[in-house]
């Protein structure tokens, strides 16, 4: 690390390029929480947005109405609102709705942190677009494979299991995807509501050292990475599930 | 005689969709080890009559039985009844992300709980029996149509049931590969599987019937042995319809 961190003091020095994170201990820890933060808010969202997508569009397979139209209005409050003006309103308005407790220092605290409002903001924000994908996904199964699969005994319950829901997978993991980016791109939002996350932390660098331009140049290029590795894991993903001689 | 007991009987059956009325008083017996053909124009209700024997499609009106079962009973245990019917449709609909020996293998390990190394002993001896052995580890779509349509024959078979209904199974392959599949349906009836079948084929309905059915506008017009039937039509519209298709 000396000689790379002798090159960004030299670069600072030199022409004026000061990438503090590199070669300053505080701010390169500053950055490094910032990109665990962003990585985990990101992949616990993924995983959460998975599950309430496939929740809802299993809900709306149901006969009866009441909690298909729940399902309906959920996607409808998600997708018609901006995800800022979602993330400050479970900060702001239903937090104070929520009761205070103590924590372990006998300090009242909000029941649920500002990370934790992140995580359920951004996941139901991803997740009601994810019921709509998974919805299309569902509705591009042929109805007579579902009917074999009536007339081979299966229940409702099992063939979404077993055949409905893996075939519906592979026809709607591309938008998945598209939506998975954006949600990755959403959790700069949480700097917002000062969460320790990428953009956080680089605010908080530029506005010590000055580096704004330098900062930026950095956030693009990490975001660039990050999600440049989830489309590859995406498209592995892809391929390890593509069928021989079938195209949805 | 088990032969002659009934094992399909259908009687006075009426199965509208909204005003639409597609079936009308259908009356049919199935006796055991028989095998029925029932022909007819498009639209004149074969095919829903086959979807009514399995509880796809719901009856408005009369009474069905299956092995004793009464089919349009509310409290219809649904499971018991598809145990003891197969069916076969016209477009196969294996489930394409599973390999041939898979979709023989799902329902009864999934379906019924039975122990998967007894059910894939016995789902490679019905490949065999459908002389696809070699192909066990292909996917549907890497398969022929009349391939598929066998592979969907053994699906249905692996969760050993007492009546197969055909719908309209070669209807969708050309005549090469059709043959293979019909070949797979007369050796099935010459068990003495009982098999109930909608069928284009005139030759193959001479040829493996032991019952004719022709059916037109969701009224059973006629019915016979088919040399009677093919010979010596009464009716009309047989008589015509006879003549449109032979």
């Amino acid at each position: 690390m000396q000689p790379v961190a002798e090159f960004f003091r030299w670069l600072a020095d030199a022409h004026g390029i000061n990438l503090t994170i590199f070669y300053d201990s505080v701010d390169r820890s500053r950055f490094l929480t910032g990109l665990f933060t962003t990585i985990w808010l990101s992949i616990v969202c993924i995983f959460l947005s998975i599950l309430i997508g496939l929740t809802g569009a299993l809900i709306q397979g149901a006969h009866s109405p009441i909690p298909r139209a729940a399902v309906r209005s959920f996607v409808q409050f998600f997708r018609n609102t901006p995800p800022l003006v979602q993330l400050a309103f479970f900060y702001f308005a239903v937090s104070a709705l929520l009761p205070m407790v103590t924590d372990r220092h006998g300090v009242k605290v909000p029941l649920i942190d500002n990370v934790g409002w992140a995580i359920i903001s951004f996941s139901l924000f991803a997740g009601a677009f994810n019921v709509e994908i998974f919805r299309s996904g569902i509705e591009a199964v042929p109805k007579s494979t579902i009917e074999a699969a009536e007339a081979l005994g299966y229940t409702r319950v099992k063939a979404y299991l077993y055949i409905i829901m893996p075939l519906a997978f592979r026809v709607c993991l591309p938008a998945l995807g598209n939506n998975l980016v954006n949600l990755v791109k959403t959790t700069t939002l949480a700097y917002a509501i000062g969460v320790p996350e990428l953009l956080y932390a680089a605010a908080q660098i530029w506005s010590e050292v000055l580096n704004v331009r330098e900062m930026m140049w950095v956030l693009l290029f990490t975001y660039i990475i990050i999600v440049a590795v989830l489309v590859f894991v995406m498209h592995r993903w892809e391929r390890a599930l593509r069928i021989p001689g079938y195209s949805a | 005689m088990t032969t002659t007991q009934p094992i399909v009987v259908i009687e006075n059956v009426e199965k509208r969709f909204g005003a639409l009325v597609v079936l009308k008083d259908v009356s049919l017996t199935v006796k055991r080890g028989e095998t029925i053909c029932i022909i007819g124009p498009s639209g004149s209700g074969k095919s829903t009559l086959l979807r009514c024997i399995n509880a796809l499609a719901p009856i408005d009106k009369g009474q069905i039985t299956v092995d004793g079962i009464a089919v349009n009973d509310p409290a219809l245990d649904k499971l018991a009844l598809r145990r003891r019917v197969g069916v076969v449709f016209q477009q196969y609909n294996l489930f394409p992300h599973k390999t041939a020996l898979q979709n023989i293998m799902m329902a009864p390990v999934q379906v019924l709980k039975e122990d998967k190394v007894e059910v894939e002993a016995r789902a490679r001896r019905l490949l065999a029996k459908v002389k696809l052995s070699e192909k066990a580890d292909v996917y549907p779509g890497e398969l022929s149509g009349g391939q598929q349509q066998r592979v969907a024959i053994a699906r249905s078979l692996a969760m050993n049931p007492k009546v197969m209904l055909f719908d309209e199974v070669t209807a969708a392959l050309d005549p090469e590969t059709k043959k293979e599949v019909l070949h797979t349906i007369r050796e099935l009836a010459t068990e003495g599987m009982t098999c109930v079948l909608v069928t284009h084929e005139m030759g193959f309905a001479r040829e493996v019937a032991d019952h004719i059915y022709f059916t037109d506008g969701g009224v059973i017009v006629e019915h016979g042995p088919p040399a009677e039937f093919f010979a010596r039509a009464k009716e009309e519209r047989t008589r015509a319809f006879l003549e449109q298709v032979l």
